[in-house]
């Protein structure tokens, strides 16, 4: 027992909040990628989190295509799309306020979203583990669905090996010249718009791999999207997109405080995370890591 | 050099002969567009007029901040569907007149457009709207939970009571000029304030916000000022229509609701005084006219949305003023 | 002989303003030109049109043959040649080396890293920290260096030597005279026309984007009066 909690509903609302955390960590560093190059708040990154999800069902739905492959696949597909979207449409707002891709990728989450919730309705769909990691372990002071800690140790992973491929490779380098001065990396011969497309393809891939991961935690909705975005959208206000690690690091900060939260005090969960970004924005207007105010 | 001449040629193409009896034109042009209201009722169904100048107002509200302080606020339903709520029980529970209702959603929307212009205003640009977003986010959740909302019923049937404890305003016509009378009471109020030296001095931050700093002005009290101006104004849209449909719901604080805000301001065009009424004219009748087909809104909405940015981002008003024909009656379009 | 580069009535827009008007230039392999001229007369606008920064250009540019009027703005460097930008462009978030090895190779014949860091050892030794850590010598020498890797055959050089001591313009100016001996084409933008007098094959005079004297080095010293005149030393 710890402050009258009974460290198994402590340790479950914890993990509980590790698994959201996941989530908020692989979102807010697909948006963080996204900015840094593009300077566009991706709207639609719920929507794309969505299609992920959806991809997955489909594919095993229609093809019986296995969870395993799907999580290659499915971040392929929207990836691709994704790319479509920002070659023929999202690539001409550059040049204006960034207030305008905001309000394009608004109008595109919407149509996406519009349109699953046309064809699909508006429930959940529930989504079958795969049969490696289904049951539980018992960890002694708790019992762990495998499944659960799969997810947590997959998007570290994944976050990791996308920290390290923009801060470690050349690659990378070439990213992150080109988020600071564009015009200059074009001069030596890069070819940058195709640098943008990758990105946004990268970074809805990310979103779509959450999508993936989160299909047989939550049920799989046309809704899912919208609900997380804008829970994400305070991660990156606290974390600050300057920083791939800050935006990682928030975000399973923020997932872990509203799983305490739903111990402690349970009918203040779902706005504790904007309450940390009030108290955050007056304490340290940058961001727990933003340099950029 | 030639290509110069071509230059300086295309420059002047820009530049239109004022037509010499432009400022008598545009009078016409609001006068008719003000007559058009007053006889509505007679050509349009009376509710369906109300409910478009409700979000006509809401809509010029919200330009005000982000046509003239270029703050992009994603959070303007808190305002709106706050004030709805708060007319609403003050009506209902407390036994309010109409017009004291709506003073008091107006204020409880002005206090939380405080709070919340006070933590948004710590970060500018992109930030600011994410921000806005989030906090708006929070208080719909505020508002699924508070008992005095009543969760996902709303609270419904709200009398229209008697306006100043005299006029009834029961009956539908009643009601549509009283509606008719405050909606253009904002406007006014909010033409009045653009044209201010505040609002003067809003624009010259838009402008060049470091000379405005140098100059001495405390940009963010100017901002604050608009933002909870904005909110005060959306709050008493919001507040009127909780009278009109006699209810208050959880759809009025939603970020649809928010972002159906602006839709209609980036449809109409941003930073006209006239734009937002057509913006909302048009979402309105689009709604309306859907809810009886089985094609989703958002869906539509949300390919308006981008069509909107990606080539039409001066508005169907915009539009027209940067046309010959605009030009020639002396309209300017401040973007 | 036809020049490597090649500038025919070149005319250039910032916007809505006409920079360049009619600026006619060459340059022949292996040569190394210098630009002088005022402040805001065109100099490293003429660099960056080259280059294709400035997009609403017209008249003719040509490199090795190829026509850079029509060439996208991420290929110019393809044809060969490389730039070091006013400010010299050294990434903060980049590593020496990792600004060192950010442009790509586009041509053979490049020095390798290897050499490079025989020519410039304070940058072996600083590899690893942030490439904006450096001094502003080293950041030119850095942003030279990153050029010579590529295997470009013309090189850009927008004022080198401004803002550094005199014993680090020296070390540029040796670094010069062995690009000369490797046969690199050299295109140098500079105020400080004493030391491009030790390293340049000739001058182009620029008023008001244009082109208005050219002389070879050799009649520079008949040339003063009408220098100091027009540069306002």
């Amino acid at each position: 027992m710890i402050f009258g909690i009974p460290i198994q509903a402590l340790m479950g609302q914890l993990l509980l909040g590790l698994i959201n955390g996941s989530f908020y960590a692989l979102l807010s560093l697909g948006l963080a990628v996204i900015f840094g190059l593009l300077r566009v708040i991706n709207f639609a990154h719920g929507a794309q989190y969505m299609l992920g999800a959806f991809a997955a069902l489909l594919l095993l739905q229609s093809g019986g295509i296995s969870y395993w492959v799907a999580l290659a696949l499915s971040p392929l597909i929207v990836g691709i799309v994704a790319a479509f979207v920002e070659r023929t449409m999202l690539a001409r707002l550059y040049k204006l306020d960034h207030l305008y891709g905001l309000l394009f990728t608004f109008g595109l989450a919407l149509v996406i979203e519009g349109t699953f919730r046309y064809f699909f309705g508006a429930s959940g769909k529930p989504y079958p583990a795969p049969a490696a990691l289904t049951g539980v372990v018992n960890l002694g002071f708790m019992v762990l669905p495998i499944y659960r800690g799969w997810v947590v140790v997959a998007s570290l992973v994944i976050c990791l090996s996308v920290w390290a491929l923009i801060e470690k490779t050349r690659l990378g380098a070439t990213l992150r010249a080109a988020t600071e001065n564009p015009v200059l990396v074009q001069n030596f011969g890069i070819n940058v718009p195709l640098l943008l497309t990758l990105t946004y393809a990268l970074g809805a891939g990310l979103a779509a791999i959450a999508g993936v991961l989160a299909a047989p935690v939550y049920q799989v909705s046309p809704l899912m999207g919208t609900q997380i975005i804008i829970v994400v959208f305070a991660v990156v206000v606290v974390g600050g997109m300057g920083s791939i690690m800050g935006a990682i690091v928030t975000g399973y900060l923020l997932g872990i405080a509203e799983g305490l939260t739903k111990v402690f005090y349970p009918e203040a969960s779902n706005i504790v995370i904007f309450v940390i970004m009030a108290i955050v924005l007056i304490l340290r207007p940058a961001g727990l890591f933003g340099k950029d105010v | 050099m030639a290509h110069g001449a071509a230059h300086s040629a295309g420059a002047e193409e820009g530049t239109v002969q004022l037509h010499p009896k432009a400022p008598t034109i545009r009078l016409v042009i609001v006068g008719l567009m003000i007559l058009g209201l007053i006889f509505a009722p007679w050509f349009a169904y009376p509710i369906f007029v109300m409910k478009l100048m409700c979000f006509a107002l809401f809509a010029s509200a919200f330009n005000l901040l982000l046509g003239y302080t270029g703050l992009l606020s994603f959070g303007h339903a808190a305002f709106f569907g706050g004030a709805a709520y708060f007319t609403a029980h003050a009506a209902k529970v407390w036994g309010f007149t109409p017009e004291l209702a709506l003073l008091i959603g107006m204020t409880g929307a002005a206090l939380i457009g405080l709070v919340i212009g006070l933590i948004a205003l710590r970060r500018t640009g992109i930030y600011f709207t994410m921000i806005t977003l989030a906090l708006s986010q929070m208080f719909f959740f505020f508002c699924l939970q508070s008992p005095f909302t009543h969760g996902e019923d709303g609270i419904q049937s709200v009398p229209r009571g008697h306006l100043f404890g005299v006029i009834d305003l029961g009956p539908t016509m009643n009601m549509y000029y009283f509606v008719f009378a405050v909606v253009m009471l904002g406007l006014l109020v909010i033409w009045r304030f653009v044209n201010s030296p505040f609002g003067m001095i809003l624009k010259s931050i838009r402008e060049n916000e470091n000379r405005a700093i140098s100059l001495g002005y405390s940009v963010v009290s100017y901002k604050l000022g608009a933002f909870v101006m904005s909110a005060a104004l959306a709050g008493l849209a919001g507040g009127l229509k909780s009278l009109v449909f006699q209810s208050a719901t959880l759809t009025d604080v939603s970020w649809q609701m928010s972002g159906e805000v602006v839709l209609m301001t980036l449809l109409g065009g941003i930073a006209t005084l006239t734009g937002p009424f057509f913006g909302a004219g048009i979402v309105v009748t689009l709604q309306n006219y859907l809810a009886t087909s089985s094609f989703p809104v958002t869906i539509l909405t949300g390919l308006v949305f981008m069509v909107c940015v990606l080539i039409f981002r001066r508005g169907l008003i915009g539009e027209f003023y940067a046309s010959k024909l605009g030009q020639k009656l002396g309209y300017r379009t401040e973007t | 002989m036809k020049p490597l580069l090649e500038l025919k009535n070149v005319e250039a827009w910032y916007g809505e303003s006409h920079v360049l008007h009619g600026v006619n230039m060459h340059v022949a392999e292996g040569e190394m030109i210098c630009i002088l001229g005022r402040n805001g007369m065109g100099k490293t606008t003429t660099l960056r049109t080259i280059m294709g920064n400035l997009r609403k250009r017209t008249g003719e540019i040509t490199f090795a043959g190829k026509d850079l009027i029509t060439t996208p703005l991420h290929r110019v460097a393809h044809t060969g040649i490389g730039y070091v930008p006013e400010e010299r462009g050294i990434f903060a978030t980049l590593s020496v080396e990792e600004n060192l090895m950010l442009p790509p190779v586009v041509a053979g014949g490049g020095m390798p890293l290897r050499e490079i860091y025989d020519l410039f050892p304070n940058l072996e030794e600083r590899r690893n920290s942030p490439g904006t850590k450096l001094s502003g010598g080293e950041q030119q020498m850095l942003a030279m260096a990153r050029i010579l890797r590529t295997g470009a055959r013309c090189i850009l050089l927008d004022e080198p030597t401004e803002g550094l001591a005199p014993v680090i313009i020296q070390r540029i100016g040796e670094v010069l005279v062995q690009l000369k001996k490797r046969g690199m084409t050299v295109v140098l933008v500079e105020q400080n026309f004493r030391f491009a007098a030790q390293v340049a094959d000739r001058f182009y005079l620029m008023d008001h984007g244009q082109m208005t004297a050219e002389f070879p080095v050799s009649e520079l010293a008949a040339q003063m009066g009408m220098l100091n005149r027009e540069l306002g030393v």
